[in-house]
């Protein structure tokens, strides 16, 4: 049986490395497969895999990328993801892409998608404009709209139409997955001895960079392993993280924020990957039910926007639900949403009288002891209060 | 060093005093009378919206204010009294590195809402008409949090085609959202929409937006009649607050006349105009003057910019059209203004302007707050110069934190760019007359 620990021991340092060479070996190994590359955070990926495709995790350059050429393209204040993503294709790491997409999720990411248009016109480049209005009954007429013309592009990309059928077999699919994954960050929210948050990262983001029908196995038999467990718990105390949406931390980091002594019961790392709090369905208009999924049964995030709910009211619900004392904004440097959103979240939680911690991070940082140093400060005067 | 050709700033003779500027300062006045009023004795609803392909059409059909809080906090940096609200905000846990327009806007809307030129009403309707800009949505949605006014999402689809074009699909969807924003507006005043008034007023807004893109065509005249950056931004405010308006038409039919005479005139807003530039990125509104004399001295004039398309790009034919209302409001938002068209499609529009407005050089100025403008500039300079072989010059500050700009850093720049660029032409008419000889 294949254990967590194997798992880690096999695909951390890679991750470590460049992530992305993992799904570049697997397109070593099956030269006639198209792969499209998702930018954070949410993309419909059941689309590009009905398209007989696989989807690729664009999510950074890590902290081993040197920034050599993006720099002068991308001013100073702007968030590292944006840079090392040009870097890495500038360098011709994503030369095994056949396409990417990026989306709405904020003005640089937007001016992203141009840039690549420019800089690289062998490759598929397309832009999804989510919608932004979640109360208009009209918005999913508009976003079924948009799949299509989405579907569209990937059809002329790989020269043969996407029936429904392909497309609810991807969904189910799919589904399956974000099932397992659900059930992956149910454990840590409940017994978050048995799986700590760098595991949980790994198998998941080792997803991002494979087929569904590879990563599937690999869920199934690590949570087999997970379920057996019974650690004992530690005496740490009990958080939800948030603000890492796009950018990712250093594995590292987030290895640095447990071991000073908290348990993460839930964060919202990689969230594009596990979008949804229920199957979509499977019957019916495939690209009707992936909008509607879109509009109705999509986790929180802060660049959806939605209006119909107070901006922290997810938060302070998460950390209510979970039981957690406390929570951890983690936001990426320079990200304007997750930036703006603290304000909104340092309000609300002081109101409600939990208390925070708010820590910048660069995907690209190497020394963790300030952040440690802070993160243990929080922890000590928690427990000791 | 100072260039021998080059004036001192007092000398040049920056900008331009006619009917056009007091008249401005009246029709602007009288709007902001009216705004303070709303805040003070509750006479009329405000709308807070902002710049970027404005629906201003809707807001004045119900005879509501539009209040575009990106005005006001570019007008407190321009009466340099921004920081103190940037530094609250900052105190309330919004980033260094969070737009500085809405730090001041939010400092202003939690400390009392008073500003030298008027006091800002509290809004009806927090109508974010999402035109590009993601931080809109951002500062609209945290304006929501601090009062009672209702939000919408007015979303409009970004131009993601190839063909630079919106669908049918994108049409029906920002009609449909229109049809509820006039269904709010009807309860929030308890009338129903007066559509003949409605086509009036689009019919005013198309005439205003004419006149307007003659304006700027005017600039393609050698010498240029009027500075396209620092002088359009005089006429910008008008055309987002009063267009639609018989006060905004006036103002612009002023100001096509007076910019028509100086054509005549052969006069322009420099003694002399010895580089035509185009100009990319908004301005640095606490140091507008300095930033406007750094180019004056070396007779430089912008003759055409994109930060004065922010809120409508008239000048490429568009027009809005009275017998389709929705519609042509819904196209002016989707694909006539800047900041909804993608990046590329800005790097089309400023070799157009290059090109048609026969510009010797491109200036970007990259501001911070404003990530939607600058982010990426670097390679629309790489483009232009690499690309095209045109000079271009790529400096930084902040449209709205005055911590932001360096005079001594700036004018270094830009008086390197400008003395190579006169040896260069010097060089050329050299070559050239060389040729001949």
């Amino acid at each position: 049986m294949t254990t967590v620990e194997s798992i880690l021991s096999r695909y951390r340092e890679p991750l470590e490395n460049f992530p992305l060479e993992l799904a570049a070996d697997w397109k070593k190994r099956h030269a006639d497969k198209k792969l499209v590359g998702c930018y954070p955070v949410y993309h419909p990926v059941d689309l590009i895999h009905a398209a007989g495709m696989v989807p690729v995790g664009v999510i950074g350059g890590g902290n081993r990328l040197e920034i050599a050429h993006a720099d002068s393209r991308f001013q100073s204040f702007v968030c590292s993801i944006v840079k090392s993503t040009l870097e890495l294709g500038l360098t011709g790491r994503l030369d095994f892409l056949d396409g990417i997409v990026f989306h709405s999720i904020c003005d640089p990411a937007r001016n992203l998608g141009s840039v690549f248009k420019r800089n690289f016109p062998k490759l598929m480049v397309d832009y999804i404009h989510f919608p932004q209005n979640m109360t208009s009954p009209y918005t999913i007429d508009y976003l079924a709209s948009e799949y299509l013309r989405l579907k569209t592009s990937y059809e002329a990309l790989t020269g043969r139409p996407i029936k429904d059928d392909d497309l609810r077999r991807s969904i189910a699919l799919f589904n399956e997955q974000r099932r397992l994954l659900r059930e992956l960050y149910a454990i840590r929210a409940e017994q978050p001895e048995n799986l700590s948050t760098v595991e949980s990262y790994v198998l998941l983001r080792i997803g991002t960079l494979m087929p569904p029908e590879e990563h599937i196995p690999i869920l199934k038999e690590a949570l087999a392993d997970i379920r057996a467990r019974k650690e004992k718990p530690k005496d740490r105390i009990k958080v939800v993280l948030e603000g890492s949406f796009c950018e990712q931390p250093p594995l590292e980091l987030i290895e640095s924020l447990e071991a000073a002594g908290c348990y993460i019961l839930d964060d919202d790392f990689l969230l594009g990957w596990r979008w949804f709090l229920e199957d979509i369905a499977t019957d019916g208009d495939p690209l009707r039910n992936l909008a509607n999924g879109y509009l109705r049964q999509s986790v929180y995030s802060g660049v959806k926007h939605d209006t119909r709910e107070p901006k922290a009211k997810h938060l302070i619900d998460k950390v209510r639900e979970t039981g957690a004392a406390a929570a951890l904004i983690l936001s990426a440097k320079f990200c304007e949403p997750a930036l703006f959103d603290y304000a909104l979240y340092k309000r609300a939680l002081e109101k409600e009288g939990i208390p925070h911690l708010f820590l910048e991070f660069e995907e690209k940082m190497w020394i963790f002891d300030k952040a440690r140093t802070e993160i243990e400060t929080f922890v000590e005067s928690m427990l000791f209060d | 060093m100072e260039p021998p050709m080059a004036q001192t700033a007092d000398t040049a003779k920056t900008s331009y005093q006619g009917q056009m500027h007091l008249l401005q300062k009246e029709i602007m006045g009288r709007y902001f009378e009216r705004v303070t009023r709303a805040a003070e004795q509750g006479d009329g609803k405000a709308v807070f919206m902002l710049i970027s392909g404005n629906p201003v059409e809707l807001v004045h059909a119900f005879d509501m204010i539009p209040v575009y809080p990106e005005i006001d906090a570019l007008q407190l940096a321009v009466k340099k009294a921004a920081l103190p609200f940037i530094q609250k905000a900052e105190e309330l846990g919004y980033s260094m590195d969070n737009c500085a327009y809405v730090k001041a806007d939010v400092g202003l809307f939690l400390g009392g809402r008073k500003t030298p030129f008027a006091t800002i009403p509290l809004p009806s309707l927090i109508l974010c008409n999402y035109v590009g800009c993601n931080v809109y949505l951002q500062w609209f949605e945290h304006l929501a949090e601090y009062c009672d006014g209702k939000i919408y999402n007015l979303d409009i689809p970004f131009m993601r085609d190839p063909s630079g074009k919106p669908s049918p699909e994108d049409i029906a969807y920002v009609v449909h959202q229109l049809e509820e924003v006039i269904a709010i507006c009807e309860e929030l005043t308890g009338k129903k929409l007066d559509w003949d008034k409605l086509k009036r007023i689009v019919a005013l807004s198309g005439e205003t937006g004419e006149l307007w893109a003659k304006i700027k065509s005017l600039t393609k005249h050698i010498p240029s009649p009027f500075d396209n950056y620092f002088d359009s931004v005089t006429m910008m405010a008008p055309l987002y607050c009063l267009r639609g308006t018989e006060d905004g038409l006036k103002f612009f039919q002023t100001a096509l006349r007076e910019m028509e005479e100086k054509v005549q005139m052969g006069s322009g807003p420099l003694p002399e105009e010895r580089f035509r530039f185009v100009i990319e990125g908004p301005p640095p509104w606490p140091y507008l003057r300095t930033f406007r004399d750094l180019f004056a001295k070396w007779g430089a004039v912008a003759v055409a910019s994109t930060y004065s398309t922010v809120g409508g790009l008239w000048e490429f034919g568009f027009k809005h059209d009275p017998n389709r209302p929705l519609e042509s409001i819904a196209e002016h938002m989707l694909q006539w203004n800047v900041t909804n068209r993608n990046f590329l499609q800005r790097y089309e529009q400023i070799r157009r302007y290059i090109q048609e407005w026969s510009a010797d050089a491109l200036v970007i100025h990259s501001v911070k707050s404003c990530r939607l403008f600058s982010a990426g500039q670097g390679d629309m300079r790489e483009y232009f110069t690499k690309e095209l072989g045109i000079p271009t010059l790529l400096i930084e500050s902040d449209l709205e934190d005055p911590r932001y700009f360096s005079e001594a850093q700036i004018k270094n720049r830009i008086d390197a760019f400008f003395e190579s660029l006169e040896h260069r032409k010097l060089t050329h008419k050299t070559q050239a007359a060389g040729a001949t000889l």
